[in-house]
């Protein structure tokens, strides 16, 4: 008998198991205010030693130059914004789109990356990527030192299940979920950035009620 | 350094002869050797009273055990206080889990075409050894020496380093506390901070005697060792062809696995090489997609006390120009269906690793991971490895582990999924008992058959007490009585302070207090 066969007849063997309606009494929404959301995910991202700013369409280009500042490379996906992609390259910093894909050296080499995101989640402080063209693959916002994120206000939610309620409508997209610059707490739980991914994680919120 | 040592202890009056030779291991090493790897992960071959008589002795460990604990303990209260709705979360956890118990072979079995259908590749295992030569054959055919690994408690389980070791591959865990434990020669001691047991200044030696290069360190701040472990790392991460992971759950509805870490290494691994190959345990299936809502509220938090852990991936197969374009998935046995059998054991498969229950286990936090003698120490590990083992017989080393608890309760208190971990101690003490039965009365038995005799008479019992006084006088003036070199006595103990019996018994006051009635 093959292993598949086998361990299924051992678990068919171990009997009737009772099954169970999935209580989901759990909270799924709430009722705080945009700006209080707004709010509470800078805090969480804050508190993850983030570095967060909230502008208007129209100033996105100046946060993400300034956001970059110490870099001298950045790697951009292929459908990031072009006005986006033009603030990358100001002050003569080299721009890589990375189409066709850059080598994994090559990334290694370039000191920053500059994406979109899918959703946010103010009460963890979480933000979602899950590959699209203006977010590119994995691996360009793993390997550079410094990651810059748009993240539009509107699509910040309060709670986890509202965000997977967004990315499960594509769910076979390989989806990052990020909160914070990577980090460690395994030497006597002292939380130290950036082990192997990410040191900096700067976070520019769109707010499209903002005026100029 | 350790001569002078040995001049230092002479001098007060101590004689190195008399040394262990772990200590003088410690001298040379500049770190207390760590437990060497065992053939079985699941059973090293003695009791936890053995092995915490051990690990009692080392209290640089238990200083910090005692301080790491007492730090995630804090966290998670805090974290878990933040959620109104903590207690329903729970309540959905464990009901998922258990409808995945339920319906267990449907949903692996629509697992395994979802994967299928994305250009994955699935493998059963039935046991360890057939894990092992699985993963062995897929690195085998791609012509690699070395693979990097994500930390996983599944291969931790099946001993697949060392498998590949004696096979010519080497597999670099890059989590920063498993790198510990691989460059000390050690064992994990917790299932979510493998090198909890090690401080700051145990890793500062480890890494500059063991570290590729022989680095040298100006301090041993956390942060200039975990750099150390970047540069380190980052140049088998641009190399390694294959990649080695578990899974902290897989979703039946879409194929979908997910891997929740901190430090980036789990997004390198899962990400930059070619090949990846993730096993997973077949209790790590929920459901649905939308169940993800619900661990990735309840495992951060439970686990290392965050709101979120830094990075989690999701990845369903094969995507094509993103990530590895070969991904093979061993569905991993290896004793889940004897758990299955049990129906009050079963409810151990819910557990999603988030050692929670260690961080508050009064056992677990003097006595350490290594006392118990299997990769799942603590409250879970005392219930979960028996089962997992089939383990009944009192000879077994592993029979001892649902002993080793005081049934306080606090692990069931944390537990995100609700595991009556107490519940389960009981109930497996009794099978363990159960199934002990008949043969020779050992020390134990005669004792309890003396015992009963006395207690089922009034002046029996009466003259004991009386005789109770002698043990005040063993007491001493701290009003506890220490070991015992006796027979039965030597056992309780061996490992507990005995209170010193009142100065008078119940029956002599009640008689003095009614003298004038009688």
């Amino acid at each position: 008998m093959n292993a598949k066969q086998e361990i299924l007849n051992r678990i068919r063997a171990a009997g009737q198991i009772p099954a169970h309606d999935t209580a989901r009494d759990y909270l799924c929404g709430t009722e705080a205010s945009r700006s209080d959301i707004i709010a509470d995910m800078v805090a969480a991202l804050e508190d993850y030693t983030a570095i967060v700013t909230i502008v208007p369409p129209a100033g996105v280009g100046d946060a993400i130059d300034e956001m970059l500042s110490e870099a001298a490379t950045v790697v951009v996906p292929p459908g990031l914004d072009e006005s986006w992609r033009d603030a990358a390259g100001r002050h003569g910093r080299a721009v890589r789109i990375d189409d066709p894909p850059l080598s994994k050296a090559d990334l290694d080499a370039t000191d920053a990356v500059v994406t979109a995101s899918r959703v946010g989640v103010s009460l963890s402080g979480t933000i979602i990527l899950d590959g699209q063209p203006d977010q590119g693959r994995r691996a360009i916002s793993l390997v550079p030192d410094t990651h810059v994120i748009v993240l539009d206000a509107d699509d910040i939610k309060a709670t986890v299940p509202e965000a997977v309620a967004i990315v499960e409508e594509h769910p076979l997209r390989p989806t990052t979920w990020i909160a914070g610059p990577s980090a460690t707490s395994d030497i006597e739980l002292v939380r130290v950035d950036g082990v192997h991914g990410p040191r900096n994680l700067r976070v520019i919120i769109v707010d499209q009620t903002l005026d100029r | 350094m350790l001569d002078k040592l040995k001049e230092l202890g002479s001098s007060i009056g101590l004689n190195p002869a008399d040394w262990s030779e772990q200590d003088i291991e410690e001298q040379k090493l500049g770190w207390y050797p760590g437990h060497p790897t065992p053939d079985d992960p699941l059973r090293w071959g003695r009791t936890f009273p053995e092995g915490a008589r051990e690990t009692l002795q080392n209290t640089q460990m238990r200083r910090n055990l005692g301080y790491a604990t007492g730090k995630i303990r804090t966290k998670r209260n805090t974290r878990v206080e933040e959620l109104p709705d903590w207690e329903e979360l729970r309540e959905a956890g464990s009901l998922i889990k258990r409808n995945t118990l339920a319906h267990l072979p449907e949903l692996l079995e629509t697992f395994e075409q979802k994967v299928t259908e994305r250009g994955g590749i699935v493998h059963w295992a039935r046991d360890a050894a057939e894990a092992n030569e699985i993963a062995y054959s897929i690195i085998a055919a791609k012509g690699v020496d070395e693979v990097v690994k994500v930390k996983s408690m599944a291969t931790q389980e099946i001993n697949l380093n060392s498998y590949l070791e004696e096979r010519g591959i080497e597999a670099w865990e890059t989590d920063l506390a498993e790198m510990i434990v691989q460059l000390s020669h050690d064992m994990p001691s917790h299932i979510v901070v493998p090198a909890i047991h090690r401080n700051r200044s145990e890793v500062k030696a480890i890494f500059e005697a063991r570290m590729e290069g022989r680095p040298r360190f100006a301090t041993n701040e956390p942060r200039e060792l975990a750099m150390a472990a970047r540069a380190h790392l980052r140049k088998k991460f641009l190399s390694a062809k294959v990649a080695i992971s578990g899974a902290n759950l897989g979703v039946a509805e879409t194929g979908t696995l997910a891997v929740y870490e901190s430090e980036g290494n789990g997004r390198m691994c899962l990400t930059l090489p070619e090949t990846l190959i993730t096993v997973m345990g077949i209790e790590k299936i929920v459901p649905s997609y939308r169940d993800i809502e619900v661990f990735s509220q309840l495992l951060p938090r439970s686990a290392t006390g965050e709101r979120m852990n830094p990075y989690t991936s999701f990845w369903t197969g094969v995507t094509e120009g993103d990530g590895p374009q070969e991904f093979h998935l061993i569905l991993l046995d290896n004793g889940r269906t004897n758990v299955m059998k049990d129906e009050v054991g079963r409810e151990a498969l819910k557990c999603i690793r988030c050692a929670a229950c260690m961080n508050i286990c009064p056992v677990y936090r003097v006595s350490g991971g290594h006392a118990y003698n299997s990769v799942y120490p603590g409250p879970i590990g005392a219930i979960l490895t028996p089962q997992l083992l089939n383990a009944t017989d009192r000879k077994d080393p592993a029979t001892s582990l649902p002993f080793a608890s005081t049934l306080c309760g606090a692990c069931y208190d944390v537990c995100p999924v609700k595991i009556n971990i107490p519940e389960i101690l009981v109930h497996l003490r009794h099978t363990i008992t159960e199934a002990n039965r008949g043969g020779l009365p050992n020390a134990w038995d005669v004792a309890m058959k003396g015992t009963s005799s006395v207690m089922s008479s009034g002046k029996k019992m009466e003259r004991a007490g009386n005789a109770m006084k002698a043990g005040r006088l063993a007491a001493g003036r701290d009003r506890k009585i220490g070991h015992i070199p006796l027979p039965v006595a030597k056992e309780w103990t061996g490992t507990r302070d005995v209170p010193a019996p009142p100065a008078t018994s119940f029956r002599t006051w009640w008689n003095d207090e009614h003298e004038e009635t009688k």
